[in-house]
């Protein structure tokens, strides 16, 4: 059963609330079932459509069109190695093999314990931190062939956790801001400090 | 300017029409319409801009860019998608400056940089604007080496169209047409950048009822029609323009064949019809034309096995049953029915036979599953008056399936909010969802159902903004037609004003009623012929394109009569379960084999050509009344076609200007009038009986396919039907105790059939919904056509 889950299709119903037409959430749609499941699968896109009042292959359309939403089954870790302009002049090549060879796969693949997948990426908009890749969609800068071993092996090792989530889980974007964090209208006399919401993105 | 006010003011020598714009188009002043799109101005004024995308039935979207033409307004030439710019005051177009044609070269050789320019074994090649287009306006040399797309062809997308992706240029006519026009927004674009290609959703494929139009309009020959692939080359093939008569919309068509063989129609672009749009039933119905199971020589009953004879002996052996008849109990022993799917010319011919030659009253050709011939007198409302009318009120069956373009022309004027289209229904139909309010009923409570509306003040006020125009039809064959009647003079004595258009399904029904084949004095209409066929009073029976068993909506009156009727003659195309009983088959002229006129719902008038030579043996309906005509003694005067045309504009009222010189001179087709004579139409007594609550309301209605004889003798659409089951609202099956797919029992007052059951919304509850005449269980058996309406229980097996 790939179709969303009963939970997801309860937050699915309160999305389609906040817009004045259902099929413009489609695309939030499109990301809950990919943080369901890992990938977008067709009986998801069929339940989308029911939901949305679309027909299956208009949302399939619109799911196709971006490249970060998955119709096949990815590993854990969707590792995309930049290999545009300012990354490729700086060893972003290099890079590549080296990741294959450390994962044993070559990019498009995805290794048998279904831990990695290995990508050639377009321009990631860190020129300046050139070479640059993303794992799931967080950065990492400056990548050597050392760094990123080390990198892979904390990744596999659960390491990084608590800061990169399983794939499909596309940024920690709230659904709706929980009560507790203290938003909504405030008198600015009231105001003494920064939002709670505010400094969460901080490192402590 | 107030300030400039002053006792003399300048008066304009020319009235300026705000509507129009002045523009400059390649040197030449034009006058265009005030929010014209440049490219239609263009050709309003003979110049052809290049075009894929483009079309002038749906929205510009500027996805070719081959209309790009320099365009000055004011800022200096600039070059625009001409398809998405309205004409502005003192606009410069210039079509043929040195840059509008390097960008259109270029553009083409982008479009052809992937298109595999496999044009001598393609289906479009010769008629396809790709080809034409990148002779007159490309660059005739490509500068690309680089390896095409690839793509596996053709897929099929439906079980009628296929589809090549390598000669697609992803222009969005069919993406388009499927979402815009038809609704059925089956197949989108997926992927993107080079790898964009349209494709169904898996398991899911384009099975629009108006799948066809998607060929007609693809601008290459990447969507080709199952029927036609590799049939012929364009340039072999004979055309003539024509109408479509399989339902009453009477799409206007060209006829295209070959070696004396229809290869397929295409729609032609009629402003107050089709709009250029057909349903695929009448699209690619034509196969059953040249089918094997046509009957091609007339034929005898002898020693209870039909036997080929000449055309001499078969009208002889008919005329001396008619006379037979005839000296036996009295021309009213004699009965005609049907002559609804033929010409004018057919239905004429047939009713001087019927009337003046043998004098029988007990003519009619609706088939009990029609309308009550009286609503012609009413003040009828056009296809376009429809389409625009502020109020579009349904008291019909479901139009996608009966009606389709009619469909497509009430959905498209409630998708463009020219109106607000309020339904009467008896069971969820295509235009429910476009509908302003859906009401639905149970069979016989329709005139509480339209009070109740009419107390609406929503609704009473929607209808007090007058135009209000009613579409009636039978929403239901198992019920009488009286509680509809009722609800309709309900609502027009409400919304006085108010035109109607009715929803007759037969090709020329209302072509047929008004020429005369229709009761005379004291005359029986078909159930009253049956009756009294089963009652023994009807000596000879004569089927005109007639098959009652199929069509009749209560099919054990239909057997007794044909049973009853001593002997009985068959104008047909085919041995159909009625036909194959006679004891003469006179073998008819199929529709592309005959000359002559039709009449659609609206009245209007429109020719319907002879494209090849008729199969076997046959003759028109006309020639054949003529033949027995002379077999009975009589002459009916008619050597050719032309005549009857004319007799009809002589004697018809209403048809005073339908000749055959104003049917030449107008591509439309002429409206013909009101009939003038009063024709008494007794509707059948007596109101609904209460609903013991264990039973279900009947409802049956027709879908596109089903079993009729065109649909079943044309191999690429003979297996769409969906087959016969009983559909219940999901919470009435639960009551019923049963689910989706189990067989059931359904046993009315009359029989017990045993079919699947199907779980579906769209019936309302306490109903049960059957479709007509799909392959299994008939349910045409369940119908009492007497009873005001017919409920039935149903019971697990």
């Amino acid at each position: 059963m790939s179709r969303l889950n009963d939970a997801n299709e309860v937050l699915a119903k309160e999305i389609i609330g906040r817009y004045p037409k259902a099929r413009s959430a489609t695309i939030p749609l499109l990301h809950v079932a990919q943080q369901q499941n890992g990938y977008i699968t067709n009986e998801a896109i069929a339940h989308i459509a029911e939901l949305v009042g679309a027909t299956s292959a208009e949302v399939l359309g619109t799911c196709t069109f971006y490249e970060m939403f998955k119709m096949q089954p990815v590993g854990k870790y969707l590792i995309n190695i930049c290999t545009t302009m300012s990354c490729a002049l700086l060893g972003a090549e290099q890079l590549v093999q080296h990741a294959e060879q450390h994962l044993g796969i070559k990019a498009g693949g995805t290794t048998p314990d279904g831990l990695f997948t290995l990508e050639r990426a377009e321009c990631q908009a860190a020129c300046t931190e050139a070479p640059c890749l993303q794992a799931n969609y967080r950065y990492r800068y400056r990548v050597t062939p050392a760094q990123l071993d080390q990198f892979l092996d904390d990744l596999a090792d659960g390491r990084l956790d608590a800061e990169i989530p399983p794939h499909g889980v596309v940024a920690r974007v709230r659904q709706s801001i929980p009560v507790d964090r203290g938003v909504g209208a405030v008198a600015p006399d009231e105001v003494h400090e920064a939002p709670a919401w505010m400094s969460l993105g901080e490192k402590s | 300017m107030t300030d400039t006010k002053s006792g003399t003011e300048p008066e304009a020598a020319v009235p300026v029409d705000p509507n129009v714009v002045s523009v400059t188009l390649n040197g030449r002043a034009i006058e265009a319409q005030k929010g014209e799109l440049v490219i239609a101005a263009a050709q309003r004024h003979g110049v052809y801009i290049p075009r894929f995308c483009y079309h002038e039935r749906m929205s510009s979207v500027g996805m070719c860019r081959m209309c790009i033409c320099e365009v000055d307004t004011g800022r200096g030439p600039q070059l625009t998608p001409t398809c998405m710019v309205a004409v502005a005051p003192n606009m410069v177009i210039d079509t043929e400056s040195e840059m509008t044609k390097n960008v259109q070269q270029g553009i083409l050789e982008l479009l052809l940089a992937n298109h595999p320019l496999d044009c001598p074994v393609c289906d479009k090649g010769g008629e396809c604007p790709l080809q034409d287009q990148a002779f007159s306006h490309g660059p005739g040399e490509s500068r690309y080496i680089e390896e095409k797309r690839h793509f596996e062809k053709p897929i099929p997308i439906s079980d009628l169209v296929y589809l090549d992706r390598e000669r697609c240029i992803l222009c969005d006519r069919c993406t388009r047409f499927a979402d815009e026009v038809a609704g059925d927004a089956l197949i989108s674009f997926t992927s993107r950048g080079n790898e964009t290609h349209i494709t169904t959703f898996p398991d899911e494929p384009f099975s629009s009822y108006f799948s066809g139009n998607t060929v007609q309009i693809c601008p290459v020959g990447a969507l080709t029609a199952k029927p036609y692939r590799f049939k012929a080359r364009p340039w072999d093939l004979a055309q003539q323009e024509s109408t479509c008569t399989t339902c009453s919309v009477g799409c206007r068509i060209v006829i295209d064949s070959s070696r004396d063989e229809v290869l397929r129609y295409m729609g032609v672009d009629s402003e107050p019809v089709n709009h250029g749009w057909l349903c695929d039933r009448g699209r690619f119905n034509f196969e059953s034309t040249k089918s094997a199971d046509r009957v091609l020589q007339p034929l005898v009953r002898e020693h209870d096995e039909l036997h080929e004879v000449s055309w001499n002996e078969a009208l002889a052996a008919a005329a001396s049953i008619i006379e037979e008849a005839k000296a036996a109990g009295g021309a009213a022993g004699v009965a005609v029915i049907g002559g609804a799917r033929g010409t004018n010319e057919d239905a004429y011919a047939w009713a001087r036979l019927a009337h003046e030659v043998i004098g029988t009253p007990n003519v009619y050709s609706q088939m009990g599953d029609g309308l009550p011939a009286d609503l012609l007198r009413l003040d009828r409302a056009t296809i376009d008056e429809t389409a625009s009318a502020t109020t579009i009120v349904l008291l019909a069956p479901d139009l996608k399936e009966e009606l389709p373009v009619l469909y497509l022309r009430l959905r498209e004027a409630a998708e463009k909010k020219r109106s607000r289209i309020i339904e009467f229904t008896p069971k969820q139909t295509g235009l429910t969802r476009h509908a302003w309010r859906s009401i639905s009923y149970e069979p016989g409570s329709q005139v509480a159902a339209v009070n109740e509306a009419l107390a609406d003040a929503e609704i009473a006020a929607q209808l007090a903004k007058g135009d209000v125009v009613v579409v009636f039809g039978r929403a239901n064959l198992a019920e009488t037609i009286t509680a509809s009647v009722q609800a309709l003079h309900r609502l027009l004595a409400a919304a006085p004003g108010t035109k109607l258009l009715p929803a007759f399904r037969r090709g020329n029904s209302v072509g047929a009623l008004q020429v005369g084949l229709r009761p005379g004095a004291g005359g029986l209409d078909t159930r009253g012929v049956l009756q009294a066929a089963a009652d023994g009073k009807i000596d000879c029976l004569v089927l005109v394109g007639a098959d009652p068993l199929a069509d009749f909506p209560d099919t054990e009156l239909a057997r007794r009569g044909l049973a009853g009727a001593r002997r009985t003659i068959a104008v047909d195309t085919f041995l159909t379960g009625s036909s194959a009983r006679a004891d003469v088959v006179l073998p008819a002229c199929a529709f592309g084999e005959k000359d002559g006129t039709t009449t659609n719902l609206e009245g209007r008038v429109s020719n319907v050509v002879r494209q090849v030579s008729p199969a076997g043996n046959t003759r028109p309906d006309w020639m054949i009344a003529s033949g027995l005509a002379t077999a009975l003694g009589s002459d009916l005067g008619y050597a050719n076609v032309g005549e009857i045309t004319l007799d009809i504009a002589i004697n018809v009222p209403g048809f005073d200007h339908v000749t055959s010189a104003a049917l030449a001179a107008s591509a439309d087709g002429v409206l013909s009038g009101t009939p003038t004579a009063i024709w008494p139409v007794t509707l059948l007594e007596g109101t609904a009986p209460e609903r013991n609550s264990y039973d279900l309301r009947l409802v049956i209605s027709r879908t596109l396919y089903d079993q009729a004889v065109g649909t079943a003798t044309s191999p690429s659409l003979a297996h769409l039907p969906r087959g016969s089951a009983v559909h219940l609202h999901p919470l009435d099956l639960a009551r019923v105790g049963t689910a989706d797919g189990v067989e059931v029992k359904v046993r009315s007052a009359r029989a017990t059939i045993v079919l699947p059951v199907v779980a579906d919304a769209s019936v309302v509850r306490g109903t049960a919904w059957l479709p007509w005449n799909n392959p299994g269980p008939n349910p045409g058996e369940l119908i009492d056509c007497f009873a005001a309406v017919n409920d039935v229980r149903i019971e697990n097996l």
